[in-house]
């Protein structure tokens, strides 16, 4: 599948509006292809390509409404699938929190698409396997790593005039080096909208040389530490707890926003005032997407400024309950740091654990945001500003609320999924055991 | 964060993509899901044009599946109907084997001039990647199965359900529980249909038609004055079954341990009712005491302990975790062929019998044959207490020895490729008749945990901890009270190495999930776990609840 120029795609959709009988009409379209590569035990293992593409057609009668979708884009197949959503918003019941599609907006052009990213082929793929694998080979480690290539593009079209289109490419690596005798793991992930900016060996070198420094570690008791956290370690804690800042929630007294009493934090200080998070489609090194799927234009919003809770996100129902402009949800996230290097806060550290990534984290209280979860592959004991020696993988227990106060010193932020994330050093971090595993 | 991952996760955009899960598919009216689509012969012809042109493109093996997936939700919260959509998804994947190296590619255009041009794509890549390929690909032999068909034995195919009916279930079970003290309910029903059609160079021309359905609630209750909240979701599992699994017969309820008043759920689901006792229950896990950390002795309901099962001993018995295929994702496994292979490796205490199966009843593995044409079966992993066996497909069956696969290959959809999913893992029942209040009478401190809750493990799966829906405190054999706030930490072995006691076969049921994770891409797969309810000892119990 071709990717589709914004005429090309306009084309399409005001073919498809052209056949809508309905109050109100919505088309989106969006194609992909992707192609990834997979490699273990120091050989490629499966590599695949897939395509697709969808038109989405969404057809209201008052607050009744029926979405049906199609894959082909002839003439018959864009007046059978806008029949159909109609069909199915007839059959619906009415629903109360339906709110109107949105007239025209003014979107942002944000740089998310590459054509380094779009071009890639299968030699590329194996070639970043091979890159990965040969240097591993050398050192008597083991390499399992994984590449994944996209480029799409989305556009959507409404019966008041609504008109967007965007254009992305991005790729993700992972890869995890394990020592021969199994006594030590390293990994590093890369992210970007631009291959070009990618090297397959470097990123696996990070792994290696982790793998080799985390062998054989060391038990020690589980308890309070100082931890210093990779990006890799922190970013699924910031995560979810972005996910939650849901304004609905808050008000309902279902969230960690909701206050005793009622009524939500918003405005609160809740966390150390060098803690400042917020979202922003135009940032150069992490490019996002400048509109929603519901036509909402994406603007750089402050989620948290200071340690002060600044903003929930509003749905267009639930801001119009409250009588306030809605707030759509996040793009992407970005923690503001300051300029120490990971290296920097290692040597400020007395005593303290370095963890490189977690793992496996899930809700254990959605009240306090309690997550339990565990390290993996690059776990070390500091002592004096050094690494001391590797030490066994810790389950932990914890709050990002309890992590974000107990702040005590942010790096320089770096691109993880996504992302922008200093390492940060945090007082008493709860682990609550030990795992043997490596 | 992605964008789309964002979207789909906080429920947001626009209303037909407004589902709670990230699902593949594409909606369309009611009526065509029961449209049977493109007949065997026509698939076969088009199988055959993809084995054809693998074969002239060099290709050892090659196989084909044509899928057509639908989907059907209906999502309610309080007295509204947020969402009914119905998605199909069709299209085909094609997997070759060239030079000893795999290669995959797929096509949403089913037509022949596509599906050719897949498999040349495929062979590609394979091409491409056999340059650093140095382990070739060797497949466990398969009989040809002929042209063959197999349907899961469902009574009431839900598609054909009105959606009347189902928002009216829905909506109902809503009403009871705000009528018993619920601030909040939110609950969907979930439909799955997978028609797929399987042809391979061995000859095998399969065609599968397989039904599953989960239907479950979170029922929310706030205590203004304090700020808390509690929630408690449904107590019945997904199945691989008809719409005949909400049909609540008084014949599948299972009472719960006396002073408990919970019913549970065997072949038929009544969510009407456990809706009533979920909304009474999270009211009063407000007022309920916080458990004191420490050891315990853990009774375990059937729809606990399954995910437990899933994740200590489903996980660490697959055999490409073993080897180190997963080590980049899922990670690898405590269970090594070293410690298979001494034959006397204690995974549980005597009691414990662990056996796979895709051929059981009701259950959301069950299939005729896996995703590359094997029949499935049943086997022992666990054999009174002692590590026997991995899980395998064609690919890694002659590492163990084995001269078959184990029937156990799946691929979530036509657009990904196929590789070695957990079947069906159950824990057998006890052999002695053996009741949940007989279980319970011996318990002197212990903890009595049913539906399932927070879970997590490490990746080589040793170091676990779980929560769970409810929780009663077990004094002196006798449920004296509900608990909250409580978790266990164990460490695999040392767990099953502890189960002490299993209630007989009147007890046995079925754990499911939709949302087996796994591979990159990643992808979903269902699957069930059956047990009994189980006690395990000197458990480590911890305290949940924090300050903030």
């Amino acid at each position: 599948m071709a990717i589709l120029s914004k005429e090309e795609a306009k084309q399409i959709l005001e073919k498809a509006l052209s056949f809508s009988r309905a109050d109100q009409c919505e088309v989106n379209l969006d194609g992909n292809n992707s192609g990834n590569i997979r490699y273990a035990r120091n050989t490629i293992s499966t590599s695949g390509m897939r395509s697709n593409i969808e038109l989405v057609v969404q057809s209201n009668f008052g607050k009744k409404s029926g979405v049906a979708t199609i894959n082909e884009l002839d003439d018959e197949s864009l007046a059978k699938v806008v029949k159909r959503s109609e069909e199915i918003a007839r059959l619906s019941p009415e629903n109360p929190e339906f709110m109107g599609v949105l007239g025209p907006q003014t979107y942002a052009n944000s740089k998310t698409y590459f054509d380094a990213t779009a071009n890639i082929n299968p030699d590329f793929r194996a070639k970043v396997a091979a890159d990965s694998i040969q240097p591993a080979k050398s050192k008597d480690i083991t390499a399992a790593g994984f590449f994944n290539d996209s480029a799409g593009f989305s556009a959507m079209l409404n019966s008041k005039g609504l008109f967007a289109y965007e254009r992305q490419t991005s790729m993700e690596f992972t890869v995890t080096m394990r020592s021969s005798d199994g006594t030590g793991s390293g990994w590093s992930t890369r992210d970007y909208n631009d291959v070009s900016k990618f090297d397959s060996a470097m990123a696996s070198q990070i792994a290696i040389d982790k793998c080799l420094q985390s062998r054989t570690p060391k038990a020690i008791e589980p308890g309070k530490y100082t931890v210093i956290l990779e990006p890799a370690a922190s970013i699924g804690l910031l995560q979810n707890m972005l996910f939650n800042m849901d304004a609905r929630s808050a008000d309902e007294g279902r969230s960690f926003l909701s206050k005793k009493g009622g009524g939500t934090k918003l405005g609160e200080k809740m966390f150390d005032e060098r803690v400042t998070i917020y979202s922003d489609p135009l940032n150069a090194e992490v490019p996002a997407s400048t509109w929603a799927g519901d036509g909402q234009a994406l603007k750089k919003m402050n989620w948290v400024e200071n340690g002060v809770v600044k903003n929930m996100f509003y749905s267009r129902y639930w801001a119009e309950q409250k009588g306030v402009a809605p707030v759509p949800g996040p793009s992407n996230g970005i923690m503001m740091g300051g300029d120490a290097s990971l290296e920097d806060l290692i040597k400020d550290t007395q005593k303290g654990v370095l963890v490189t990534r977690t793992w496996y984290i899930r809700t254990v209280d959605p009240q306090t945001l309690l997550y339990t979860g565990l390290t993996r592959d690059g776990t070390f004991y500091i002592e004096n500003g050094q690494l001391k020696h590797p030490v066994k993988n810790f389950r932990f227990n914890e709050s990002p609320i309890i992590m974000l106060n107990n702040l005590e010193a942010l790096g320089k932020p770096q691109r993880i999924n996504g992302n922008l994330v200093p390492p940060m050093k945090v007082r008493d971090f709860t682990f609550t055991s030990l795992s043997d595993a490596i | 964060m992605k964008r789309r991952d964002f979207l789909h996760v906080a429920g947001l955009g626009a209303g037909a993509l407004a589902l709670p899960i990230p699902i593949m598919g594409a909606p369309i009216d009611p009526e065509e899901l029961l449209n049977p689509g493109i007949s065997v012969a026509a698939k076969k012809e088009l199988a055959d044009a993809a084995l054809n042109t693998a074969r002239s493109a060099g290709a050892s093996y090659a196989d084909v599946r044509i899928g057509r997936y639908l989907n059907q939700y209906v999502i309610t919260r309080e007295n509204k109907v947020q969402n009914v959509v119905n998605t199909e998804s069709f299209g085909a994947g094609i997997r070759v084997i060239v030079n000893g190296t795999w290669g995959f590619a797929s096509t949403n255009e089913v037509n022949q001039e596509s599906i050719v041009a897949a498999t040349q794509q495929a062979a590609a890549i394979a091409k491409a990647n056999s340059k650093y390929q140095d382990d070739p690909v060797k497949l466990a032999p398969v009989k040809s199965q002929g042209e063959v068909s197999w349907k899961t034995p469902i009574q009431k195919n839900a598609f054909e359900i009105p959606i009347s009916e189902k928002v009216e279930l829905l909506l109902e079970a809503n009403a009871k529980a705000m009528e018993n003290g619920a601030n909040f309910m939110n609950n969907f029903l979930f439909l799955v249909n997978e028609q797929k059609y399987f042809a391979s160079m061995d000859n095998s021309y399969i065609d599968q038609d397989i039904h599953r359905i989960w239907s479950t609630f979170t029922a929310t209750a706030i205590d203004p004055d304090s700020g808390k909240f509690q929630s408690r979701q449904g107590l019945g599992g997904p199945m691989g079954m008809g719409y005949e699994w909400m049909d609540g017969k008084a014949e599948d309820k299972i009472a719960g341990p006396a002073g408990t008043g919970l019913n549970l759920y065997k072949n038929s689901y009544d969510i009407v009712e456990d809706a009533i006792a979920g909304a009474k229950q999270a009211k009063s896990m407000l007022k309920a005491k916080s458990v004191e950390a420490g050891k315990y002795s853990l009774v375990l309901e059937p729809n606990h302990l399954g995910l437990t099962i899933h994740e200590s001993v489903g996980h660490p018995l697959e055999l490409d975790r073993v080897l180190g295929y997963e080590a980049n994702y899922a990670g690898t496994s405590f269970a090594t062929l070293d410690k298979w292979k001494t034959k006397s490796f204690k995974y549980g205490s005597p009691i414990v019998n662990l056996v796979a199966d895709k051929t059981q009843e009701n259950s959301l593995g069950q299939v005729g044959y896996d995703d590359e044409g094997v029949p499935t079966k049943r086997w022992y992993l666990v054999k009174d207490g002692i590590l026997v066996n991995y899980q395998a497909i064609r690919d890694q069956a002659h590492i163990i020895g084995e001269d078959e696969s184990h029937g156990c290959c799946y691929s979530q959809s036509w657009n990904d490729v196929q590789f070695q999913r957990m079947p069906n893992v159950s824990l057998e029942p006890g052999k002695e008749p053996l009741s949940v209040d007989d279980l319970v009478k011996d318990v002197e401190k212990g903890i009595y945990i049913a539906g399932r809750g927070s879970y997590s493990i490490d990746q080589q799966r040793y170091n676990f901890q779980f929560g769970g829906t409810v929780f009663y405190e077990i004094k002196d054999g006798k449920i004296v009270g509900q608990l909250r706030d409580v978790a266990y930490q164990s460490n695999t072995q040392e767990f099953w190495n502890s189960c002490s006691k299993i209630c007989d076969e009147s007890d046995y049921r079925l754990f499911g999930s939709f949302f087996d994770g796994k591979g990159q891409p990643s992808q979903i797969s269902s699957v069930s776990h059956g047990s009994s309810t189980t006690r395990f000892d000197d458990v480590n119990v911890i305290n949940t609840a924090r300050k903030i």
